[in-house]
């Protein structure tokens, strides 16, 4: 099936918030903080602008708390005479003009008496930097099974290493927007979202007003990975706040540099291994210790911190685990939601560290996979049992066969200036929310039937590129034997959807997906077909429904149930984290300049078993979208620092790949159907981010015989490592 | 913002004589990055040169390539003659941004605009080319390598415009370019290199290693006495004294110097018989 909105896409004619047509408006802006930390003595308003023709918002506009609701209350909607992170918004100015806004903006001066700030969350705080807790920590979470110690105490070999991974910015192609304007008595917000419900949290809270008089409307996204999961919230409230006072409808749309220096990114990480294993790589003691950048408020740490640590072991079996992870308060802009959600950084790091134990002990890196990836029955950290049939040493097989590669690693790495390697990570993905969190999300999906026979999907899940209004028209039709232009995917708009949870965690295809199918049931349960059950039948009966109750909504309706037999302690960490994981072995082949230390990707093969493939296209796009993000967090995507803002907030100095940099990713899916999840669909989105980084590295070692530990690993770091190598093996030789 | 098209040269440098102040604009590659960030430069006077045919040409002859000022990088990589004769200014015609700033994109803006990191300017300094200036007072002529003289200083005077390029036409037997970027297309240069060896001599020049493109006479002297070179670090003691490259947000001074070092030595083993 084609892309349902794919012409308007590819033609330019979809409308994104920044062209949505809009009378009468005002332009929004946001004043940030100079500092990371510290009072706000003084917000000085230059000479030379006619301060009385602009809207001017603070913290003593706000109708409600100055919170913006997520996990914790603790991060204001404006900075209330105290600043904590560079580009902190402290104040909001609205006017008819937007270059007479621009000007605006920068004549106004935010004056900040400094403090001292915390600037490395891997270096414990100073008595002075502390700003969280007793000692900065925004979370920490454990998992244990076994006894580590013990068994590391008696293992054979122990090999310990440390891990870097850095930040990294979505660069979703259109930058953040909302458009805030009055309905009457409603409030309506429209803009580039990924959780609208989130938005309706939000905007009742701090604005103290009821969901009856709140209406948020995702419009189309250009792309999100996360970085429209918690930050729209903040840009809606900031335009609801400039329309409610100046009775105007207000559009605030960041250009990409505020976008890329104000907005989240994912959380750096430090993630340290101690592990034991027998002389022929069988993993006995996993001794792990994560700990992320939060930045300066807790937004969404906590379940980052939770879903890293969750799969930090690997697709490993190892009775004797423990995991510590701790997120850090740091004077840094907040760090949030990205593909892949904490997972990423472990996985780099475990899936690194199993080369580094596989060189140590002499043996292959793949042999060591298949010495130790879950069989079914065995358990994961948290003490899962894996039992869902998949053959996970097949998954690796598949990709070594494809990437050819017992020829390739034996093959000669040097060719005159250059040396060629390859690189293979294993990992897995836990799809939906984890642990206890759908069952808390509830979410509901309906379905309805139109008086002209045709059904509407109704959800509060959004398309932003990644294929969900094609996917849901699919499942729907397949369900009830329609044709796809039978089925109208609705719009996600809070006054007509019902909360079918956030767009994010992998969750769309397999946990909602299914509850589309299951609203289409109760749907022809509702018309009562008789025999008539699809296709046209179904639509008849429906027509006819509609002439008997003129004027009445006829909804089916489905909302989450826990599968049989999950359990989840979320108070010791262990059980079932999530329903299902999808499994991954991705393998790349590398080609390192040794004059320019550049480090080119020359093959990738990826390999994934995902319940059921519901859209070839789709899911291959998913992948290869997923791979080439990999790659640039892997070898480009370099956040520079100062003061804990991003110095390089410009696509000019923050390199994402283009084709040039991108080799033919080869992907391949194995299906093995999950009971629970759409047609028997897995989670797939964010999977494909977890692999790329280690096995590029892990091929750079290959070829180049060093233990690159940290990403991304841009040339200048290459060469410090490689020329450290080969003084270090001089000395030797001397 | 006021923006003024003049049609003819005459007009233009009329124009600018009595503007000190005013820009002149060719493909505004340069000029319009970043411009709804930079309100401050919207109120100033803009010279739009696109209309003056004069400056479009490009022309061979008496032994020279003349480039307009208006010529720009798709001009060259497809104009006849430029494959054998100037094969370097296609190399670095395709290594600039993408296609679309490539058919933008002017010679003469990449020469004004004076960054350090310019991809067209070190070739064209490779071959010896002359900036021809043309004010109202007249015309004077200033060779590339002398054109810079400091960080973003140029010997253009406000009321000069470039009008051409001038570059004479010789036979090459070495002739390298050399760009390092961030990525592998659509990056700015962290090491640039152009290296040409004629009758008239090595030519050695480098970017992003120094305030300004500029040549490398210690390397060329080295090259022209033939002192032997047995390995990259050989070339570090010439390099200290053509380069002051710095740390900044794309690169480290060490990884340009080191990387300068082995693109040099290994472009020119195969060709320069002292290098062993
Ligand atoms: C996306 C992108 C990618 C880029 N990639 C590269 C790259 O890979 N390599 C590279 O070197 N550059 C790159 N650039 C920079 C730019 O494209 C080049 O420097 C280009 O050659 C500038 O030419 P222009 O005609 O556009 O100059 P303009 O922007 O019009 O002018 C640049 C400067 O020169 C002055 N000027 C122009 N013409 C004259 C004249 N005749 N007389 C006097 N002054 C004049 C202007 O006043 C201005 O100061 C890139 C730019 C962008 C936006």
């Amino acid at each position: 099936m084609h892309r349902r909105e794919g012409l308007a896409k590819l033609t330019g004619r979809e409308r994104y918030v920044d062209d949505l047509p809009l009378d009468d408006f005002l332009w929004g802006a946001t004043v940030r903080s100079p500092a990371s930390r510290g009072r706000v003595t003084a917000v000085r308003f230059g000479r030379g602008i006619d301060w009385s023709q602009f809207v001017v918002v603070d913290s003593q506009d706000l109708p409600g708390p100055n919170e913006i609701l997520l996990i914790e209350r603790d991060q204001p909607v404006l900075a209330a005479g105290y600043v904590r992170h560079v580009h902190e918004p402290v104040l909001l100015l609205a006017h008819r003009d937007r270059v007479a806004l621009r000007r605006a903006v920068a004549a106004v001066t935010i004056e900040v008496a400094p403090e001292p700030a915390a600037l490395d969350f891997r270096v414990p705080p100073r008595p002075e930097q502390i700003q969280y807790g007793a000692d900065n920590v925004l979370k920490h979470l454990r998992i244990e099974k076994g006894d580590v110690e013990r068994a590391l105490a008696t293992a054979p070999v122990v090999v310990e290493g440390v891990y870097e991974t850095g930040a990294q910015e979505h660069v979703y192609l259109e930058p953040q927007g909302m458009i805030a304007h009055m309905d009457g008595d409603v409030l309506v917000v429209r803009g580039s979202m990924q959780c609208p419900y989130y938005v309706v949290k939000a905007l009742t809270h701090a604005l103290n007003r009821d969901e009856q008089h709140v209406r948020v409307v995702q419009t189309p996204t250009g792309g999100g990975f996360g970085g429209k999961e918690e930050y729209p919230s903040t840009i809606a409230l900031h335009a609801a706040l400039l329309a409610l006072k100046s009775g105007r409808p207000v559009k605030l749309v960041y250009d990409r540099t505020e976008d890329m220096a104000a907005t989240t990114k994912r959380h750096p990480a430090r993630v340290r291994h101690r592990t034991g294993v027998t002389r022929d790589g069988k993993l006995v003691a996993q001794d792990i210790e994560v700990v992320m950048d939060g930045g300066a408020y807790v937004t969404l740490s906590p379940v980052v911190l939770s879903r890293g640590i969750i799969h930090a072991a690997g697709p490993y079996a190892c009775e004797h685990v423990r995991i510590d992870g701790r997120a850090m308060f740091t004077n840094a802009v907040p760090f949030g939601a990205f593909r892949g959600f904490g997972a990423p950084q472990t996985h780099f790091a475990g899936e690194r560290h199993m080369d580094v134990v596989a060189h140590r002990l002499g043996i292959d890196p793949a042999e060591l996979r298949r010495r130790n990836l879950l069989r079914d029955g065995e358990r994961t950290a948290t003490g899962q049992v894996v039992n869902d049939g998949t053959d996970r040493v097949a998954v690796l097989e598949r990709a070594l066969a494809l990437a050819d590669y017992d020829k390739k690693r034996a093959a000669n790495k040097a060719g005159g200036t250059t040396r060629r390697g390859i690189g293979i990570a294993t990992f897995h993905h836990g799809a939906g929310f984890t642990g206890s969190g759908e069952v808390m999300l509830s979410s509901r999906v309906d379905v309805a039937g139109l008086p002209d026979g045709r059904i509407e999907v109704l959800s509060a899940n959004i398309e932003m590129g990644q294929g969900t209004i094609t996917v849901f028209t699919a499942l729907a039709a397949a369900r009830l034997g329609l044709t796809p232009d039978d089925v109208v995917v609705a719009e996600a708009d809070t006054a007509r959807v019902p909360n079918s949870g956030p767009t994010v965690a992998s969750r769309t295809s397999m946990v909602v997906g299914r509850l589309v199918e299951r609203a289409c049931d109760d749907l022809r349960r509702r018309v009562n077909t008789g025999g008539r059950g699809k296709g046209e039948g179904l639509k008849r009966a429906i027509m006819d429904w509609h002439r008997a109750h003129p004027g009445g909504r006829l909804v089916g309706s489905a909302t989450y149930e826990r599968p049989p037999g999950i359990a989840w302690d979320d108070h010791t960490y262990t059980g079932d984290a999530y329903g299902a994981f999808a499994w991954a072995a991705y393998i790349a082949e590398v080609e390192v300049d040794l004059r320019t230390y550049t480090t080119r990707v020359t093959d990738f093969v990826a390999v994934q078993e995902i319940g059921k493939v519901l859209h070839e296209t789709f899911a291959r796009g998913q992948v290869q979208g997923g791979v080439a993000q990999g790659i640039g967090w892997a070898l480009l995507e370099d956040c520079k620092w100062q003061d804990g803002a991003m110095a390089n907030a410009q696509l000019t100095n923050y390199l994402i790949p283009t084709t040039e940099d991108l080799p033919p990713i080869r992907v391949a899916f194995l299906e093995n159907p999950y009971p629970h999840g759409a047609q028997g669909a897995k989670g797939l989105g964010e999977l494909p981010i977890d692999g790329p980084a280690p096995a590029v590295l892990n091929a750079v070692a290959d070829a180049l015989g060093v233990e690159p530990t940290t990403i991304p690993l841009t040339p200048e770091r290459l060469m410090e490592i490689a020329e450290r190598g080969a003084r270090n093996a001089e000395q030797r030789r001397q | 913002m006021t923006v003024h098209q003049p049609g003819t040269l005459r007009e233009a440098l009329d124009l600018i004589a009595g503007k000190p102040e005013a820009v002149p604009v060719a493909g505004a590659t340069d000029l319009l990055v970043h411009w709804p960030a930079r309100v401050a430069e919207h109120d100033r006077d803009y010279v739009d040169l696109s209309r003056i045919a004069e400056l479009k040409a490009i022309a061979f002859r008496n032994g020279e390539l003349m480039l307009g000022a208006l010529a720009t990088y798709w001009d060259v990589i497809h104009a006849g003659r430029m494959k054998e004769g100037f094969p370097l200014l296609v190399a670095a015609a395709r290594q600039v941004g993408a296609v679309q700033i490539q058919a933008r994109g002017t010679w003469a803006g990449n020469i004004v605009n004076a960054s350090p990191a310019a991809d067209g300017v070190p070739v064209l300094m490779a071959y010896d080319a002359v900036v021809v200036l043309a004010s109202r007072a007249g015309q004077e002529e200033v060779p590339l390598d002398r054109f810079y003289t400091g960080y973003k200083q140029t010997r253009r005077r406000p009321d000069q415009l470039v009008v051409a390029i001038r570059i004479p036409w010789r036979a090459h037997d070495v002739a390298v370019f050399e760009k390092v970027g961030g990525r592998r297309a659509q990056a700015i240069a962290k090491v640039g290199l152009a290296i040409a060896h004629s009758a008239a001599g090595w030519r050695v020049v480098a970017a992003s290693v120094a305030p300004t493109v500029r040549r490398c006479t210690a390397i060329e002297r080295l090259l022209t006495d033939g002192t032997p070179v047995r390995g990259p670090d050989d070339l570090h003691p010439a390099i200290e004294r053509d380069v002051t490259p710095i740390d900044d947000l794309r690169s480290t001074a060490a990884y340009r110097k080191t990387v300068m070092a082995r693109l040099l030595y290994d472009d020119l083993r195969g060709v320069c018989p002292a290098f062993s």
